[in-house]
């Protein structure tokens, strides 16, 4: 069918091009990973169809049967938690793309190409954090249809956001993390599932922590996702426990114990995440 | 002969995985502007003497410079100066044709303008402007291994590694390819190319290299290999199982090399050096001797057959290095 000739400028050779930097690097796979995501709508229903879901069952199924500190609405309650879960949940999109990248070989091509250290995760990472943008924006659309609404002003539900995509970027960080580890898919599903669960299941995501047995409402009351769920229904203005002077630093902090764990994770994950990655795929 | 000569070096190259050595001490020299073939079956150790050259993984020992720089301490500037078509094509299946290109145009560091130029002429070059703005997980066999070539020349590199380019197509793909291949050769770029088809190796290379087990158990050009291995192959398959021992003595005393004998193909084989005559003298025995013959031909040694003369045993197919 096609004969194929290459003229001889093709390869002809002027010496490689300088280095344009990490940041031009890391934005390159960023769209890759961007125009992947546009691509597999399928692959995006974590961040689009499961959190409308959730809104929607706790709302309408079990939203009767959990009373809401201060007899408040428990949709406007609902939705801090909704928030808090569904970004928890950006790590595992993250961990999926990585995973597959080692599962069809895009990681070998990357790694021979003079691109700067660090591009390839970090261009995962940004890619992700605009993905968990979405959520964030649909969940507010439904919230505002069952009944949620924003009653603390623009700038603490500008903080809010804030908190949110914060947390998000930590969280793509833990998913960087188990996809550099776990080299499958399959692998990163099962973990992810087993890990993330408990983990926003015990907290104040879904119903107010005094409910639960005193062991759970201790792990419940240091959950990082009890107090973003609680910094965003402060910071919205929606009903939340009121902190008592018995009560944990985090309970009564919750903004800035949430900050410090999101600096926490991106501290401790990202390197480990690198490193991790680098020795997992030069073999 | 000074470093600048040889696009490749490598000295004493040794990889280990667990107990397994892939390498066990490999010598590579291969001068700027030719075609080396590594040629071995599978799990030979090839892939992974291409992903030492190609900064992809670390040697345990010995060390090896491409393009002039030491792949262990100076990777970037190597893969400043590489193209890697890997074993399985890698283009990126939900892009299409025209984007990998210009994203790896953009990772080369090209300016976005300059990569998507890049694109556009290598898309005329192979033949790909009427896929190009098609995703790449539709194309053929044949189209992908195409764009793959195509991705690795994007940053015009000065050595490229080829990793047995013509695996799992078929024999249109392949000679399409290897007209590809041919024509990249003649543009001054250095190549080194894997393959376990003797045939591919002899067709695109001035030198050959043939592994085995991690070790280089023979290098030249493919005559002197030929040569080694005893040049072309005389066969006769012959029609009545009974005729195959006097089949035998007929090509042992035509060649002087004791034959190998299939007896349920009943098929003789022996290398020959005598060319098209060989034909003459065991057809004009056979007639002679009135023993029908089903086949007789003249043909290249195939991969195992140079095995069985280099190292006296057959090449074993172990799974492929990782």
């Amino acid at each position: 069918m096609t004969a194929v000739t290459l003229p001889e400028e093709i390869v002809a050779h002027d010496g490689p091009e300088p280095s344009r930097g990490m940041i031009h690097d890391t934005w390159v796979i960023a769209r890759r990973g961007l125009v992947h995501m546009k691509r597999q709508p399928e692959a995006l229903s974590d961040a689009t169809i499961q959190p409308i879901m959730f809104v929607l069952l706790f709302a309408y199924v079990f939203g009767g049967a959990i009373a809401v500190p201060g007899e408040g609405n428990y949709r406007e309650f609902l939705m801090g938690g909704i928030f808090a879960q569904t970004i928890v949940f950006s790590a595992f999109g993250v961990a999926m793309a990585l995973a597959n990248d080692r599962k069809n070989q895009a990681v070998d091509r990357f790694r021979a190409l003079p691109i700067a250290r660090g591009a390839v995760l970090g261009g995962h990472a940004i890619a992700n954090l605009f993905k968990a943008l979405l959520p964030i924006v649909i969940m507010s659309l439904c919230g505002l249809a069952i009944g949620w609404r924003i009653h603390d002003g623009l700038v603490n539900a500008a903080l809010g956001y804030l908190l949110l995509i914060g947390f998000a970027f930590a969280m793509v960080w833990v998913g960087v993390l188990l996809g550099s580890v776990v080299a499958t898919p399959e692998g990163v599903q099962g973990i992810a599932f087993a890990a993330l669960f408990p983990v926003t299941f015990m907290a104040s995501t879904f119903v107010p922590t005094e409910s639960m047995p005193q062991f759970v409402q201790n792990v419940a009351e240091w959950n990082p996702v009890t107090t973003l769920s609680n910094s965003i229904r402060e910071l919205f203005g929606n009903p939340t426990t009121a902190a008592t002077p018995n009560d944990p630093w985090s309970i009564s902090h919750p903004v800035a114990y949430t900050v410090i764990w999101i600096v926490g994770i991106i501290a401790v994950c990202a390197p480990l995440a690198v490193r991790a990655y680098q020795r997992s795929v030069a073999k | 002969m000074s470093p600048n000569d040889n696009a490749v070096e490598a000295r004493g190259l040794v990889k280990r995985y667990g107990e397994t050595a892939a390498l066990a001490g490999i010598d590579l020299e291969v001068p700027t502007g030719t075609v080396t073939a590594v040629l071995g079956p599978n799990g030979a150790g090839k892939t992974t003497a291409v992903r030492i050259l190609t900064t992809l993984t670390e040697p345990d020992e010995g060390h090896a410079t491409v393009a002039g720089y030491d792949v262990r301490t100076r990777g970037h500037e190597v893969r400043r100066r590489i193209g890697l078509a890997a074993q399985d094509a890698t283009v990126d299946p939900l892009l299409t044709g025209r984007e990998n290109l210009v994203m790896l145009g953009e990772l080369h560091q090209y300016r976005r303008a300059q990569a998507t130029a890049r694109a556009e002429e290598l898309l005329t070059a192979f033949s790909l402007d009427e896929a190009a703005d098609r995703r790449a997980g539709g194309y053929s066999g044949g189209m992908r291994r195409r764009l793959d070539l195509a991705a690795t020349l994007v940053g015009r590199p000065e050595v490229l590694f080829l990793d047995e380019p013509t695996t799992g197509l078929d024999p249109r793909g392949r000679s399409e390819l290897w007209t590809v291949i041919d024509s990249l050769v003649g543009t001054g770029t250095t190549v080194v190319l894997t393959t376990q088809y003797l045939e591919e190796a002899e067709r695109l290379a001035d030198d050959i290299i043939v592994i085995d087990h991690g070790r280089i158990i023979a290098r030249g050009d493919a005559r002197k290999l030929k040569r080694e291995v005893g040049g072309d192959q005389v066969q006769v398959v012959v029609v009545e199982p009974g005729h195959v021992p006097e089949a035998a003595r007929i090509i042992e005393a035509v060649t002087g090399v004791k034959p190998q004998v299939d007896a349920g193909a009943r098929s003789v084989t022996a290398p020959t050096s005598l060319g098209v005559e060989t034909l003459v003298l065991v057809a004009k025995e056979f007639t002679d001797a009135q023993i029908a013959v089903d086949d007789m031909s003249l043909r290249q040694p195939t991969l195992d057959e140079v095995f069985l003369t280099l190292t006296g045993s057959p090449a074993d197919d172990a799974e492929e290095d990782a």
